[in-house]
């Protein structure tokens, strides 16, 4: 890679004469093709999947939508007042709120707790890796299924009641009733599985990158090694990394919408805003005029948040704070 | 250097290469293979099914698709428990089928969705069971052609009602004792599905109300249905019912496994609990809901509708008719091969042999003694309306009389979308 660069930057001047003569067409001669070479197919699915929707979504808000998508009659922002009085839509960032609470610092934990065990394991620390990363390729849907159906399931052979019928506890049918709300633990404990080996990839590269001088540094100091240089060097070092993977974890869970949709069907509660987005302009009344209001609603929020965390803990200082 | 040029001349062919297949394979999705002929001919057909737990149905379905000579027919054959969230969906695409079978509901005719099968049915009308044509009829046009009748009762195990010394309740207090003395370590008393939602329109009924009145008001905000959720919330909390098992109410594995003694389940499944259990097995209704209620069967079912906002209306319409209409021996095969349902046609039923004696004549039975049938004004957002009502009152432990309350204002406003 660095020998590729250093040879690119030694020889740049030479072609770049050549070309004035002997015009090329090629990659390196007009660069403002090759941007549009490379970014074009990229841009096009970013414009067809994403921009057209979104801008399609803010247009439908603002017109009376039901079971259709090319509206005729323009309603301003009525979309907007019915949502925002929804009290299914407000419960849903309630939902979401206990949520993120719940999910966050479970996974940022969890994942860090990981990297660390394994960024210190002397042997196997791949086949370590592999086995935490792992779930991150199961589907959402498919994970949620076996969740539902053979760990959590309310009968006496479900995994999770097998064990607790172990120290002679009841059945406890973990879904279907919503007090006491078991169903947090079947969808938080799903989520952990999925995601957690993602960010403790993210964690070891970061760790793989804090300079051992440090710890030498501070264990001259007389740092304890564990706890002490866990504190003061270990995080602090991996601040950049842990708002980024906070950040990713919180816009993940603002978009949660699979395990909820398949782990609690047909009920009124632990409905996040997707899931109720979904059920408002697909449901019965494929009302898309409202749904698309609370999707702008909805990404507004997101945009804030997601601000107001760079804020607070400096989201791209990350490099100078080291 | 000559070599590196080279290589760069095979990844500029390489990339050329790709965004050529690339922007081919747009172009090619553009002219989009969605399964139906660019226009024209009009014979290329798609059909919708929801995915019938039975085996064999599927091939059965597809068998009779490509019996038809007049149109290239293709299912779709949609899985997962949110069929009406697909169909309504795909309805509003270009990629909506042109057949699918659904239940009666009047929103898809004011929409304009689907077609008037008026002159399709209309010379075989005597041979339907009369309560589907009704069902199917809104302004003297019938929308739909039903294909098959599908009583909901409870499934009992007598076995293990004479073991526990129960009798076959009679009554929504009985059979909450019922599931009470039935229940063991390994077994439990009753299943009414993991929601409950299956048994919600019997809970009306079987309390003397409703879901709609004959001309179009809410029915179903009475004080014997508030009693009756508060009852069923009871025997939600007691342990004694079945709950989040792997398998919903539609399918028989909860009953043939012994996980419960008693199960809300459908004729259909029938076949498959004779085989697992023999002769023990036996059904009743939904028991009576306080003083005044009577015992009630859902005689559920699903019929053919024909898309009208699809391109080929008519060849549709040839089809359903060449399928539903003429074809008995499809029929036949489709009520009773797999599953078992009712044919809603009279001859048909009349000479379903299999239907005639032993359990499925008792359904039989059922199913004319104590069933409802599909109201065309009940729409999806109201059975909606009814399933939120069940989750906040019975499995979560809202007022029922409030939550009644909740659910008549959201079915008025449906009612006023529709009716004006």
């Amino acid at each position: 890679m660095s020998t590729t660069t250093t040879r690119g930057v030694a020889k740049n001047p030479a072609p770049a004469k050549v070309s004035k003569d002997r015009p090329r067409r090629g990659l390196r001669a007009n660069s403002t093709f090759n941007f549009w070479l490379f970014t074009g197919p990229f841009l096009i699915g970013l414009v067809i999947f994403v921009f057209v929707p979104i801008g399609w979504s803010v247009w439908l808000s603002f017109f009376e939508a039901r079971f259709t998508v090319t509206p005729s009659q323009f309603v301003g922002f009525e979309n907007y007042a019915a949502i925002l009085q929804d009290e299914d839509f407000r419960n849903s960032l309630v939902t979401f709120t206990v949520f993120a609470a719940f999910i966050v610092p479970a996974t940022w934990a969890l994942s860090l707790g990981l990297a660390l065990l394994v960024n210190r394991l002397r042997f196997m620390r791949a086949f370590a890796r592999s086995v935490f990363f792992l779930p991150t390729a199961v589907s959402y849907v498919a994970a949620s299924l076996i969740w539902k159906m053979s760990i959590f399931n309310g009968v006496r052979f479900g995994l999770a009641n097998t064990v607790l019928s172990w120290f002679g506890v009841e059945n406890i049918a973990w879904l279907s009733s919503p007090d006491p709300p078991w169903y947090w633990l079947v969808i938080v404990t799903v989520r952990l599985w999925l995601q957690s080996g993602f960010y403790m990839i993210l964690f070891i590269a970061a760790l793989q990158n804090i300079p051992r001088e440090l710890y030498e540094a501070a264990s001259l100091d007389g740092a304890k090694p564990g706890w002490q240089t866990f504190r003061h060097i270990t995080l602090p070092q991996l601040r950049a990394t842990s708002t980024a993977v906070i950040l990713l974890l919180l816009v993940a869970a603002y978009q949660a919408f699979d395990e909820f949709f398949n782990l609690l069907p047909k009920a009124t509660w632990g409905q996040p805003p997707l899931v109720e987005l979904y059920k408002m302009a697909l449901g019965e009344n494929q009302n898309y005029g409202a749904g698309s209001a609370g999707a702008v609603v909805l990404t507004l929020l997101i945009c804030a948040v997601t601000l107001l965390q760079g804020k607070i803990m400096g989201f791209g200082r990350g490099e100078e704070s080291k | 250097m000559s070599a590196s040029s080279n290589m760069n001349w095979d990844r500029r062919n390489v990339l050329r290469a790709a965004m050529g297949l690339a922007a081919a394979g747009g172009l090619a999705a553009c002219g989009s293979n969605t399964g139906r002929s660019g226009g024209g001919s009009g014979d290329t057909l798609v059909q919708y099914f929801h995915a019938y737990g039975e085996a064999g149905v599927e091939q059965a379905v597809k068998r009779y698709a490509k019996a038809y000579k007049d149109a290239n027919v293709t299912t779709q054959w949609i899985t997962g428990s949110n069929f009406e969230q697909k169909l309504f969906a795909a309805l509003l695409t270009k990629n909506a089928p042109d057949v699918f079978e659904f239940h009666p509901q009047i929103q898809l005719i004011k929409s304009g969705q689907v077609a008037d099968l008026t002159d399709i049915i209309e010379p075989v009308k005597d041979d339907f069971n009369q309560a589907d044509i009704k069902s199917h009829t809104v302004d003297g046009k019938i929308y739909g052609v039903r294909m098959i009748d599908d009583p909901q009762f409870f499934f009992y195990r007598p076995s293990m009602f004479e073991k526990a010394g129960v009798e076959v309740p009679k009554t929504l207090e009985e059979l909450i004792e019922a599931a009470a003395k039935l229940k063991t370590s390994k077994v439990k008393g009753a299943y009414l599905g993991n929601d409950l939602t299956p048994v919600q329109h019997n809970l009306i009924w079987s309390a003397g109300a409703d879901t709609l009145t004959a001309d179009n008001k809410p029915a179903f905000n009475t004080d014997a249905v508030a009693d009756g959720l508060k009852q069923l919330r009871g025997l939600f909390t007691s342990g004694d019912l079945l709950l989040g098992a792997p398998a919903d109410w539609w399918d028989p594995s909860a009953f043939t496994q012994g996980l419960t003694a008693m199960q809300w389940c459908g004729m259909w499944a029938m076949p498959v609990m004779q085989k697992a259990l023999g002769d023990d097995i036996g059904i009743f209704p939904f028991p009576k809901v306080g003083s005044a209620g009577k015992e009630s069967v859902y005689n559920g079912g699903w019929s053919m509708f024909v898309n009208a906002k699809g391109k080929n209306v008519e060849a549709a319409k040839e089809y359903v008719k060449w399928l539903w209409i003429d074809q008995k021996k499809h029929q036949e095969d489709f009520a009773t091969s797999y599953g078992f349902h009712i044919p809603p046609r009279t001859s048909l039923a009349q000479s379903a042999t299999k239907l005639k004696s032993g359990l499925p004549a008792e359904g039989v039975k059922l199913f004319n003694e104590f069933g409802h049938f599909d109201n065309i004004g009940w729409t999806q957002a109201m059975i909606a309306a009814i399933n939120d009502v069940m989750a906040n009152s019975v499995r979560k432990n809202g007022d029922p009389k409030a939550q009644l309350a909740a659910a008549e204002k959201k079915v008025n406003t449906e009612l006023k979308k529709l009716f004006g």
